[in-house]
C-alpha cells in the first residue's frame, strides 16, 4: 500500500521542503502501518537520495530519464500518477510549492483522488481520515474529512517538527511511460539568481517596506541578511515601485512564506502583507512608528529608525558569531 | 477567441474571519465581498487580450446568488456574457468537476483563473480542470500574449522566472504582473445590467470531502518591545530565548 511521497530536487538534493514532506508521510505511513517511498524526478546521486532515509522513507523510485531535467508540472504528474499505480499508493505526499500544487491537482484527476493543499498538521487516522489546512491564508484553519480511496496532501512548511535518525533509503530506478502531451509547453528561456536562497526555504527572511525609502538604500538590509544567512523579501509596494524584484513580494497576492525568523524593516503590517507571514515562528518589527500595526503581530519590536538600528543588529551578530 | 475566466466570490482582504454553528459556518455577517484578487488579474489580462485580438469573454462562478453581485462586475469590467453553476461548492474537486462540465460544452480557447483563492487557497482548481479536459494548464503565470493561435507566457518559478510556448486551449492560473486591476466604467456598469447572466444546476460529484469544523488561530502573544538604544539585545533574545538563531 505505502505512503508515497513526491519530493522536489535542487542540484541533485532534495530540497529542505521536501525533506519536511518525507517526514510528514513517513509519520502517516507509520500510522497506517505501513512504508514510506519516495518518488525523486532529475538527476541525482544515489547518495543523496538514499538520505530520504534520515527521514524514514524505505524506499526511492528514482525517475532519472533527461527529458526530465527540467521541471514540468504535466510529466512530473503523470510519472507520479504512475508510481502511485506501481506501489498502490493510498496517500500521497509533497511539500506546497507552485510545482507541489499543480502536480497534486494534475494527479489528484487522474486518480480521481481528493487533493487537499495547505496542511498544516499530521491527520487523524482514527474514525476517518480527518485532515487540519489553512484557509482565508493563515487567517483560519478547517478541519476535512477525506472520503475517497486515493487521498493527495499538500503539506505547509512547519506542519512537523522534523527529527532526523540515521537511516537509509534503498534507490530504485523507476521508468514510467512519458507522452508527447507531457511536454506540450516549450521551454524558451529560465532565468533564475541561482545563488540566491529561496524564499519558501529559507530558515530566516530580512524583508524591507516602503520605509527603506528607496533601492539605493538596501545595502543594510542584505547586510544584515548575509550575517544572519538569510534571504531577503519585501512588501507589495517595494515590488511595484520595482526596488526589488518582484519574486521578493511576500503577502496576500505574493509569496507565503513560514521561516523561524522574519524581520520586518519599515513594513506597516498591512493585513494584506500580514497574511503572507503568518505562518512564520518569530517576527521581529523594526518600525520608527510606535502605532504601526505590525507590533500587534510581533514577538519583538524596536520602534526605531531602519537607518540606524540594521547596521548596529548586523555588528551584533557578527561580534557574537 | 473565446476566453473563459473562472471567478471566485470572497470575503475582503481585510475581512475579520470567525465561524458560527459550532465552528461549522462562515460569518457572513458584516462581511464585503470581492471578485478573488487573482482572479481579477485573470480578467484584466483577458480583456486586454479582447481589447488588442478580439473575441469573447464568458465569466463563470461556481457559487450561490449572493455572488451576482460580483459576477455583474465582472460583466462590468468588460465580460460578454456570465454563467453560474447555481450549488455552494464542496471541494476544489467538486469545483473543478463544474467547470470542466461547462467547458466542456463550450470549446474555449483560453481559460483563465487565478493562482489561487483567497478564502480556501488551494492553488489546484486549475490543474484539475486542465487534467479533466486533457488540456496543459501552468500556475502561475505572470505574463502572457497570444500569437497565431499559441500562447507565449511567464511562470514564476523558486527564484525566477521561465518563459514558455504552448498551443491552445490552455488553462492559465494568474497573478500579478499579468495586467493591472480594472475599474469598472459607467457606461460598462450601464451595460452589466442588460448582459447575459446564465443560472445552470451542477453535476452531480462523489462526495470526496467532508468539512469535520473550522478553527481560529491562537492569539499571539504580547509584542515583547526593546528600547531603541538597547537595539543589540534582540540578538542575544533571539538567540537564547526564542531560539531561532
Ligand atoms: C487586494 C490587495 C492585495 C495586497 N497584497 C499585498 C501583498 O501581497 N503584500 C504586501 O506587502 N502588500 C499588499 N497589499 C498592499 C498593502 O495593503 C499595503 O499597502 C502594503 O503592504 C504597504 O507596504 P509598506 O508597509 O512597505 O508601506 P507603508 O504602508 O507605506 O509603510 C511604510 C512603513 O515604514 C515605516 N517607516 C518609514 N520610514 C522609516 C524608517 N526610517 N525607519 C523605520 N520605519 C520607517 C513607516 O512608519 C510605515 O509603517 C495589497 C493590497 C490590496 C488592496
Ligand atoms: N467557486 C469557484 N467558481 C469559479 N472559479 C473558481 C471557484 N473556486 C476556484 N475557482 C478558480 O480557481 C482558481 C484557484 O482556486 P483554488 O484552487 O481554490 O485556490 C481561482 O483563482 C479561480 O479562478
Amino acid at each position: 500500500m505505502s505512503v508515497l511521497i513526491f519530493v522536489e530536487l535542487d542540484n541533485g538534493t532534495i530540497k529542505k521542503t521536501s525533506q519536511e514532506a518525507i517526514f510528514y508521510g513517513a509519520k502517516v505511513a507509520d500510522m497506517l502501518q505501513t512504508s514510506a517511498t519516495v518518488l525523486a524526478i532529475g538527476q541525482a546521486s544515489e547518495e543523496a537520495l538514499s538520505s530520504a532515509g534520515k527521514f524514514g522513507a524505505a524506499k526511492v523510485l528514482h525517475a532519472a530519464d533527461d527529458k526530465l531535467n527540467h521541471e514540468n508540472s504535466l510529466a512530473y504528474a503523470d510519472v507520479l500518477t504512475q508510481a502511485v499505480q506501481q506501489e498502490g499508493s493510498k496517500v500521497v505526499v509533497m511539500a506546497k510549492s507552485g510545482l507541489g500544487d499543480a502536480v497534486a491537482a494534475r494527479s489528484a484527476a487522474k486518480l480521481k483522488a481528493s487533493v487537499v493543499s495547505g496542511v498544516t498538521d499530521l491527520p487523524e487516522v482514527t474514525g476517518g481520515f480527518k485532515v487540519k489546512r489553512g484557509i482565508y491564508t493563515g487567517k483560519a484553519f478547517a478541519t476535512v474529512e477525506v472520503k475517497s480511496d486515493i487521498k493527495v496532501l499538500v503539506v505547509k512548511k512547519n506542519a512537523v517538527e522534523v527529527a532526523e535518525n540515521d537511516g537509509n533509503a534503498q534507490v530504485e530506478s523507476f521508468s514510467p511511460t512519458l507522452r508527447d502531451s507531457d511536454f506540450a509547453a516549450t521551454v524558451k528561456e529560465v532565468q533564475k539568481a541561482s545563488s540566491e536562497l529561496s524564499l519558501t526555504e529559507a530558515d530566516i527572511i530580512v524583508s524591507g517596506g516602503r520605509g527603506m525609502k528607496g533601492p539605493e538604500n538596501w545595502d543594510p538590509l542584505v547586510d544584515l541578511a548575509n550575517a544572519l544567512g538569510a534571504a531577503t523579501g519585501c512588501s507589495k509596494p517595494v515590488s511595484d515601485l520595482d526596488w526589488r524584484p518582484h519574486h521578493e513580494h511576500i503577502g496576500q497576492t505574493g509569496i507565503k512564506v513560514a521561516p523561524n525568523l522574519y524581520i520586518a524593516c519599515g513594513i506597516s503590517g498591512a493585513i494584506q502583507h500580514l497574511a503572507g507571514v503568518n505562518g512564520s515562528k518569530c517576527i521581529v518589527v523594526i518600525n520608527k512608528d510606535p502605532e504601526a500595526p505590525f507590533f500587534k503581530a510581533a514577538d519583538y519590536g524596536i520602534v526605531g529608525d531602519v537607518f540606524d538600528v540594521l547596521p548596529r543588529l548586523t555588528k551584533a551578530v557578527e561580534a557574537t558569531k | 477567441m473565446k476566453i473563459l475566466v473562472c471567478i471566485t466570490n470572497v470575503p475582503d482582504t481585510t475581512a475579520k474571519i470567525s465561524f458560527t454553528d459550532n465552528n461549522t459556518k462562515f460569518n457572513k455577517a458584516g462581511v464585503q465581498y470581492i471578485i478573488g484578487p487573482y482572479d481579477d488579474y485573470a480578467l484584466a489580462r483577458a480583456v486586454e487580450l479582447k481589447e488588442a485580438q478580439g473575441g469573447t469573454i464568458t465569466v463563470l462562478h461556481v457559487g450561490e446568488a449572493d455572488s451576482d453581485p460580483q459576477i455583474r462586475k465582472a460583466l462590468a469590467i468588460g465580460a460578454d456574457d456570465a454563467i453560474r453553476v447555481n450549488t455552494e461548492p464542496a471541494d476544489s474537486y467538486y469545483v473543478a468537476t463544474q467547470i470542466a462540465h461547462i467547458a466542456q460544452q463550450n470549446s474555449y480557447d483560453l481559460i483563465l483563473m487565478g493562482r489561487e483563492s483567497i478564502d480556501f487557497n488551494s492553488g489546484v482548481v486549475h490543474g484539475l480542470v486542465g487534467e479533466m479536459l486533457g488540456i496543459p494548464s501552468f500556475s502561475p503565470v505572470m505574463k502572457l500574449d497570444i500569437k497565431d493561435g499559441k500562447a507565449e507566457f511567464a511562470r514564476e518559478i523558486d527564484g525566477g522566472k521561465e518563459y514558455l510556448e504552448a498551443t491552445l486551449p490552455l488553462v492559465l492560473g494568474c497573478q500579478e504582473p499579468i495586467a493591472e486591476w480594472k475599474i469598472p466604467n459607467m457606461r460598462g456598469i450601464m451595460t452589466a445590467r442588460t448582459k447575459p447572466l446564465q443560472v445552470v444546476e451542477p453535476v452531480s460529484v462523489d462526495d470526496m470531502t467532508s468539512l469535520e469544523s473550522y478553527s481560529l488561530p491562537a492569539p499571539k502573544g504580547e509584542c515583547k518591545m526593546i528600547p531603541v538604544e538597547e537595539a543589540e539585545k534582540l540578538i542575544t533574545l533571539l538567540r537564547t530565548e526564542a531560539k531561532v538563531l
